[in-house]
């Protein structure tokens, strides 16, 4: 019940939204998501930590052909649905000195796409995975489309034909898969994870499914879309998009894609491995010669999936753990980033590095919490990026030497592509622009005091969330290795 | 069948309310009469029986279709409102054509004897070149009424020729008679069989305007006014797919593979031709005419698979079109009068304008694109399982690729409506249309959200 109480309230409150008036739906929405937080917090706190499917809800949904509406949370599903319930919030919050036309639309967009993010999240029957998937892209096409910034129409545009095109092959081979379910066929997820399958079909099926998956988070070559529809998106829309939308296609690869089809990922996991790690190392490269911030946040994004991306397809439990708890980590250094740009970008009216400098000299808070959020980003040990970074690294390394060590460069070049920007934005002379530039305002800390807390709980204290998931993995790993 | 005899009797009465020369009352008993016939129609349900010596049976297949017909007039009726206030408009007689036509489409999908199918496919045929010629004045709808006749004609021509044909082979007009002919399949009439199959199966694809016997969709539709465009591409199409569905299931389920090629290659060129020209067009009603080909072409899957989960998934993709379509021509007459184009262009802002017709339009465009939510997403998964399930493996992709093409020139209005800023003011709308857009989105989401309620009926 709690699952269906988690998906259905923040539709109903989308719906409540679009009834106010002004620029009061923005904190009708926030109530609303603080709700929905509480709610995900009473999930947490009634969880049993072991490997089964919680708070199970299945219900006829297409009963001719025998398809249920199956959700329930394991330990996989609630990190994520917990990054969920968090961000979203914090991510209402940090547009409260914005005023949008339409509020309402918006505001119910964004609670409407949580619906779909959490569904996504939970989802235990294929059909319904897909449903939900797409039901979170509509909200983001409309908010990066409407409240973008220049070029909005055809780079949203790219980005949704993009995506519905990856997630079209993924349909056809969850309908693929469901024929081959004996008896009068399912769509669930156990049906499909006791499939045997011939290499062969397996293979075919690999691609057919991580070409969705490896869109979505984007993997190198499929990212092109990325870098201009973040920079495009207004603040909320990108934080949404690189905070937890990405996490879609990572937890669909974890847990649609990898016990699935285990012959076609041992067939082709060379090959994504080195795509990731190429990843890793072009969207650094590329980062370092940004001069828009966001853009390089952007770049930054692309090398960090690829990490959790390669650290997923050497099938060991390190690998897994690790991009579980890089998941959380990075939804939440990113949101902060993206926000701390987005305060950065309203005061000055520029993201454009060169023509910022020494904000620091009247920031003190601003400028702290930027280096942790940033320093957490590079992975620098006591905050959450280096937990990640550490069992992605080790796992990759176990996996093939030579692939550990390059992708271990990311350390090196993250630091390179982070403290630049950190010293041409803050630190150096204050010029014209920078001049008259205060510090947070009670709004903004209450965004980014959570966010920080973040860092430093899963940098110090990471068995928190590890110990919520590890069972469910094993009990993957367990299928994978079927 | 009683709704066959109280639309025949409605038809005439209503022609007879137009002599009282009050216009005011004629949508109202329009509509009750519908809604009368509507009721008649579902009392048949599970109740199957056979009429004339035969020549008509209702069953669920064709109660089915009939109510999806009856309702989809229903909900085009209310757009016909500016016809009301019009001076000139000879709405009795509209009316009683729109009926007319109705009952033609209901002997389509009640018939056993192919003389009914041809009667019926004359008695819709005759009431909609009417129809296309319905706003005198126009020379686009002049041209579109004379080119759907006269084409309209030539294959209502080979399609009597076909049954001719087939008489000859077989002896019989009934359908079951044929079956047991085809199923022996005497060796000397064999090629006059196959030849009337073939004659017969051309004129049907040209009725539901299937490539490559779609060339006078665009001009009919983009000439004809655009209420009588919404009746045509949702009521003429429905009969037209349910009645080819019923030959070849009836009358030539036993030879399966020899009818299969043919209708796998129309069905593909459909597709492709449907799909691909929709891309190019600048004007949306023109664009919805290429997209009503494209639609012949999934509904064509359900024939071309021709399995237990075809029925179901004809029927469900029927009404999720036809309810979709009718949204979006809902939509398009009123921006298209109110700004005098039915261009893409002329949808700029109407998200700030009208943000209620912006919405509806919304909604028919990503059901008509197959996006989830809507009853458009599962009517196409629903056809895609029924193919793989005869393992059409390249169909399936060949239909994935062009619902990607789709999604193309739908989001294309979309665009305009939320991305482009506003060059027309507020659109007016009645309220009994603004209720009826309403009630189809409704109904679209209701379909995308629980299609358990309607995908297992038959």
């Amino acid at each position: 019940m709690l699952t269906a109480l988690l998906l259905l309230w923040p539709a109903l409150a989308a719906l409540l939204v679009l009834l106010v008036k002004g620029q009061a739906a923005k904190k009708v929405a926030f109530g609303a998501a603080l709700v929905e937080l509480v709610l995900g917090i009473w999930t947490w706190i009634n969880f049993v930590p072991n490997a089964s499917t919680q708070f199970l809800l299945n219900e006829p949904w297409i009963a001719g052909a025998g398809i249920m509406f199956k959700v329930g949370i394991d330990g996989i599903s609630l990190l994520m649905v917990l990054l969920t319930v968090f961000l979203v919030p914090l991510i209402i919050l940090s547009t409260f000195k914005h005023t949008y036309e339409k509020p309402a639309s918006f505001y119910a967009l964004i609670l409407f796409m949580q619906t779909g993010l959490l569904g996504v999240f939970t989802a235990l029957d294929a059909f319904v995975f897909y449903f939900f998937w797409e039901v979170a892209l509509i909200p983001i096409y409309f908010i990066a489309g409407m409240w973008g910034g220049e070029n909005r129409v055809r780079v949203t545009f790219k980005f949704f034909i993009y995506t519905v095109f990856g997630s079209l092959f993924m349909l056809a081979a969850f309908v693929y898969l469901y024929f081959q379910t004996p008896g009068t066929h399912s769509s669930e997820e156990v049906a499909f994870y006791q499939l045997v399958l011939d290499s062969g079909t397996q293979s075919w099926l690999f691609w057919f499914l991580f070409i969705a998956f490896a869109i979505k988070m984007p993997v190198f070559p499929f990212h092109t879309w990325q870098p201009d529809t973040y920079t495009t998106a207004p603040a909320a829309g990108t934080m949404l998009l690189s905070g937890i939308m990405l996490k879609m296609g990572i937890y669909g690869a974890l847990r649609w894609l990898l016990p699935v089809v285990p012959l076609g990922v041992s067939q082709w996991a060379n090959v994504v491995l080195v795509l990731a790690i190429i990843g890793i190392i072009y969207g650094a490269i590329i980062a370092i010669r940004q001069q828009d911030m966001k853009r390089l946040v952007a770049f930054s994004s692309i090398s960090h999936v690829g990490l959790i991306a390669a650290g997923l397809f050497t099938l060991n439990e390190q690998g897994l753990q690790g991009a579980m708890i890089q998941m959380l980590s990075h939804g939440v250094n990113v949101v902060g980033l993206f926000f701390i740009i987005d305060i950065i970008q309203s005061r000055t009216g520029t993201r454009d590095i060169a023509a910022l400098g020494g904000i620091t000299q009247n920031t003190p808070f601003l400028s702290v919490c930027f280096l942790v959020l940033l320093l957490g980003a590079v992975g620098l040990p006591l905050t959450n990026g280096f937990i990640g970074e550490f069992l992605l690294l080790m796992s990759v390394y176990q996996y093939n030497n030579w692939m550990g060590a390059i992708a271990g460069l990311t350390i090196i070049l993250g630091a390179v592509y982070m403290l630049r920007m950190f010293q041409r934005v803050m630190f150096g002379e204050k010029n014209e622009i920078t001049q008259g530039f205060t510090d947070l305002t009670f709004t903004e800390k209450a965004v980014l005091v959570p966010l920080v807390v973040m860092v430093f709980w899963i940098g110090l204290h990471p068995n928190t969330f590890l110990n919520l998931s590890e069972p469910a993995v094993l009990k993957l790993l367990d299928v994978i290795k079927r | 069948m009683t709704s066959i005899i109280l639309l025949s009797i409605f038809g005439i009465v209503n022609l007879f309310v137009g002599f009282m020369k009050s216009k005011k009352v004629l949508m109202p008993v329009v509509l009750l009469f519908l809604a009368i016939a509507l009721v008649a129609t579902l009392f048949d349900w599970n109740q199957p029986q056979s009429y004339f010596s035969n020549m008509l049976a209702t069953d669920n297949f064709s109660v089915g279709f009939t109510a999806v017909m009856v309702l989809s007039t229903f909900f085009i009726l209310p757009f016909s409102r500016s016809y009301v206030d019009a001076e000139n408009a000879n709405l009795a007689e509209y009316y009683s054509l729109l009926l007319f036509a109705l009952v033609g489409g209901i002997m389509m999908v009640t018939y056993e004897n192919l003389l009914i199918l041809f009667l019926g496919i004359e008695i819709m045929s005759i009431s909609m070149y009417i129809m296309a010629g319905s706003d005198k004045r126009n020379i686009l709808s002049n041209e579109a009424s004379m080119k759907y006749f006269l084409m309209g004609s030539f294959f209502t021509g080979i399609i009597l020729f076909g049954v001719a044909l087939l008489y000859g082979a077989t002896g019989a007009f009934y359908l079951a008679d044929i079956a047991a002919a085809a199923a022996r399949m005497d060796p000397e009439t064999a090629p006059m069989l196959l030849m009337g199959l073939l004659l017969v199966l051309v004129g049907v694809s040209f009725k539901i305007g299937a490539a490559p016997f779609h060339f006078w969709t665009p001009d009919v539709y983009d000439g004809t006014p655009t209420v009588f465009t919404s009746y045509m591409s949702t009521v003429v199409k429905t009969a037209g797919i349910a009645a080819f569905y019923k030959l070849m299931s009836a009358a030539f389920g036993g030879v399966y593979e020899q009818w299969y090629p043919t209708v796998v290659a129309i069905t593909v060129l459909t597709l492709l031709i449907g799909n691909i020209g929709a891309v190019a067009q600048s004007s949306m009603k023109r664009m919805l005419a290429y997209s009503s080909i494209s639609h012949a072409g999934y509904l064509l899957i359900a024939l071309t698979s021709f399995n237990d989960r075809s029925e179901n998934a004809l029927l469900f993709y029927s009404l999720a079109y036809a309810v979709a379509t009718i949204a979006a021509f809902g939509v398009l007459k009123y921006v298209g009068d109110a700004r005098g184009s039915d261009d893409y262009s002329s949808f700029n802002g109407l998200g700030k304008t009208n943000p209620l017709l912006a919405f509806v339009m919304t909604v028919a465009m990503l059901s008509l694109a197959g996006i989830p939510l809507t009853g458009g997403f599962f009517g196409k998964l629903f056809l895609f399982s029924a193919a793989l399930e005869q393992d059409l493996i390249w169909l399936v992709i060949i239909a994935v690729l062009m619902s990607a093409v789709g999604i193309y020139y739908y989001f294309r209005v979309i665009i305009a409506m939320y991305m482009r800023d506003a060059e027309g003011g507020r659109v007016a709308v009645d309220p009994l249309a603004t209720f009826t857009l309403i009630s189809l989105v409704v109904l679209t989401v209701l379909m995308g959200i629980l299609p358990g309620l309607f995908s297992d009926l038959l």
